[in-house]
């Protein structure tokens, strides 16, 4: 492949442990662009790779917090201005009796920013990606591990590149075209 | 592998098969390895499915059938098909909601508490019990869509604007229990959907034929098992769970608030939240064992929903069905010290009224027949583990006639005085919901892979990534990953 065509390298390991090893060699190589890809989360991997905390808190958070306001206000408006009764004879804005649908509206934001969250942070739905050009990388799901670096890293050299994931004990390493670049 | 080698266990007699890094029992039997669980899990649903499974299926979608009859009648007819007749204005349609919110609970509670309290022998059972709660919350809606015999108005429970400027009343808790139900239903199938994804990930790349990678793919969103995508998917899936817990606290305290909230003797009890909670979960986890015997012989999925499992939802049936029992106690208790000589007759008629076969019934199943579970040899043995789950189902479908019937039954003034009997249309009511709830459950053990198996993988010894590979002894290095003895511990 000539340069340019090139979308990255990838690298299979038999193992976890291997994994683990292998990013954090890739880190200390200093390169940025890389991933590691797993058919079940392998713990230590996140502190070998260097990536930071998920920010899906925050989405849950912030959609909690206004699914509950959101139930009060709809209960408030609707018993205390559009449709004001009188019922048992409590006040129109009897807030202790709407403290259940606020709760489970609360609850309903908060699920859906944490799917909401996880789905946008790992930018999916993605349905097309080098990475599914590689046969190997079908076995990602079943019980292989894999490391990917893209081209696009300052670092990456096709024979450097190729040659550290050899050196970290990968079984197999493979070059990837760029999608609609393939020779 | 035989069921009888499985009773692993120290004390048990049999050296167990133990984690050589946490010493606790394996949780999958014969070492199956991470492809060992793919294979097994992805066979159901790549394969062929035995002849059993069309009987199954064509038994549910006839008793489905059963139920779209019954349902049609109703709307033809009304609610006079049905044996609800004053002073009993709840009748059996109530009965069923609650049983099947009840069974409902048991996903969300092996999903979701056991996964805070790091009870990882969840990951055996968690997908199909929350299939369960979903198909049994859909049975369970059903029942408050139809009770009024007017499904066409239901939209009158929700908070929409519509050409009568009407709006719901929300200090009512049946308008509680829509949005409980409801949400409770939405944010399960969320939580199911999130842990499915690297599963439909896996069958997606197992394909073999395009329809089926493209079926499978496109729910799988495209997932790469990036440890980006794993870092938000723990989160999110912990948050989740964070957050359905208290969900699940909720729903069935809100569905008692539909009874405990009124002025009824025999409703009107504060005892009723947590006690509805606990017979949830019981009677939930009674429908987990009685579906995963069959499935995990059905399907060989013996070495990874082992004996272990049982044995550890049998403990929490025992629990939950002495809370049961306490319950039962406290209501007595708390009739006779209120004083007050409409609550004590209203249970003293429960016990020894005209219903009293129905009580005992329920005590029977619920209180008695779990406490054989005190015993490990019951815990392990898969007859006496299915009889009492079924014992169990029966029993808390017992507790909601007695609760919903015996209070209504005997108003307070004699001349109301009734006896409830069902129709035929009960009955095939109740027995066409079983057709909805194992119609679904038998297209799910066919399509979605049953075990959640990135869950078990990450659970088999191998994963800990001790001991193995090229650089298995730098990989070791406390330094690498300080907190490693924290995560397991």
């Amino acid at each position: 492949m000539p340069d340019g065509t090139v979308w990255g390298a990838l690298a299979e390991f038999r193992n976890p442990a291997a994994l683990l090893e292998a990013a954090r060699r890739v880190r200390e190589a200093g390169y940025r662009h890389f991933d590691a890809h797993s058919p079940f989360p392998v713990h230590g991997l996140e502190r070998a790779m260097g990536l930071k905390r998920s920010w899906v808190p925050l989405f849950v958070l912030v959609l909690g917090l206004g699914g509950a306001a959101g139930g009060m206000l709809l209960q408030w408006w609707v018993s205390a201005v559009e449709y004001p009764l009188v019922v048992s004879g409590k006040p129109f804005f009897s807030w202790p009796a709407f403290v259940p649908i606020m709760f489970e509206c609360g609850v309903l934001g908060g699920a859906l920013g944490a799917l909401g969250g996880f789905l946008a942070l790992s930018r999916l739905p993605r349905h097309h990606h080098p990475l599914f050009a590689s046969a190997a990388f079908e076995r990602m799901s079943d019980d292989r591990f894999f490391l990917s670096i893209e081209a696009r890293d300052e670092r990456f050299d096709r024979r450097s590149t190729v040659e550290l994931l050899s050196g970290a004990g990968a079984a197999h390493v493979e070059l990837l075209p760029l999608p609609g670049k393939e020779a | 592998m035989a069921v009888a080698d499985i009773p692993r266990e120290p004390g048990a007699g049999v050296l167990p098969d133990v984690d050589p890094v946490e010493r606790r029992p394996l949780l999958a039997t014969g070492d199956p390895g991470f492809h060992g669980v793919t294979e097994a899990v992805s066979r159901p649903v790549e394969w062929k499915p035995p002849v059993g499974w069309y009987v199954a299926l064509a038994v549910s979608l006839a008793m489905l059938g059963v139920f779209g009859v019954a349902i049609a009648w109703l709307m033809w007819e009304g609610v006079g098909i049905w044996g609800n007749q004053v002073p009993v204005a709840w009748g059996w349609p109530i009965v069923n909601f609650v049983f099947w919110v009840g069974i409902g609970h048991a996903g969300t509670l092996i999903s979701a508490v056991l996964f805070l309290f790091r009870q990882r022998w969840r990951t055996g059972v968690n997908r199909a019990a929350e299939a369960m709660t979903l198909f049994a919350v859909a049975c369970a809606l059903t029942f408050p869509g139809i009770h009024t015999g007017r499904p066409w108005l239901d939209y009158w429970m929700l908070p929409v604007p519509n050409q009568m400027a009407m709006w719901p009343q929300f200090r009512s808790p049946l308008m509680w229990d829509v949005f409980a139900v409801s949400i409770y239903g939405l944010v399960s199938l969320l939580f199911w959907y999130l842990g499915l994804i690297p599963d439909l990930a896996t069958i997606r790349d197992r394909a073999k034929s395009r329809v089926r990678q493209v079926a499978y793919g496109l729910f799988a969103l495209g997932w790469r098992g990036s440890a980006r995508h794993w870092l938000h998917y723990e989160r999110a899936y912990l948050l989740l769970a964070g957050l359905a817990t208290p969900l699940v606290l909720s729903v069935h305290s809100v569905v008692s608030f539909d009874f405990a909230v009124s002025q009824l003797p025999g409703w009107h009890t504060t005892i009723f939240p947590p006690y509805f909670v606990a017979g949830a979960i019981f009677s939930g986890l009674a429908m987990v064992i009685t579906l995963m015997v069959v499935c995990r012989v059905a399907f060989r999925l013996e070495h990874l929903v082992t004996l272990l499992h049982f044995d550890r939802m049998a403990k929490l049936i025992l629990t939950t069905g002495s809370l049961v029992g306490l319950a039962y106690a406290t209501e007595f208790f708390i009739a006779w010290y209120s004083g007050n000589q409409f609550e004590l007759f209203a249970f003293t008629n429960r016990a020894t009224g005209p219903y009293a076969w129905a009580y005992w019934i329920m005590v029977s199943c619920n209180v008695l027949s779990p406490q054989v579970f005190w015993w490990k040899k019951a815990r392990t043995s898969i007859p006496i583990l299915f009889a009492v789950s079924i014992f169990v189902n029966i029993g808390m479908w017992f507790e909601r006639f007695v609760i919903v019937i015996t209070s209504q039954h005997r108003d307070f003034l004699p001349s109301m005085w009734d006896y409830f009997r069902p129709t035929f249309w009960d009955i095939a009511t109740l027995l066409g919901s079983f057709g909805l709830f194992f119609t679904l459950f038998t297209l799910f053990v066919r399509f979605v892979p049953m075990v959640a198996m990135s869950e078990v993988k990450g659970v088999l010894p191998q994963a800990h990534g001790h001991g193995l590979g090229p650089f298995a002894d730098e990989a070791m290095d406390p330094a690498l990953d300080p907190d490693r003895g924290a995560r397991h511990a």
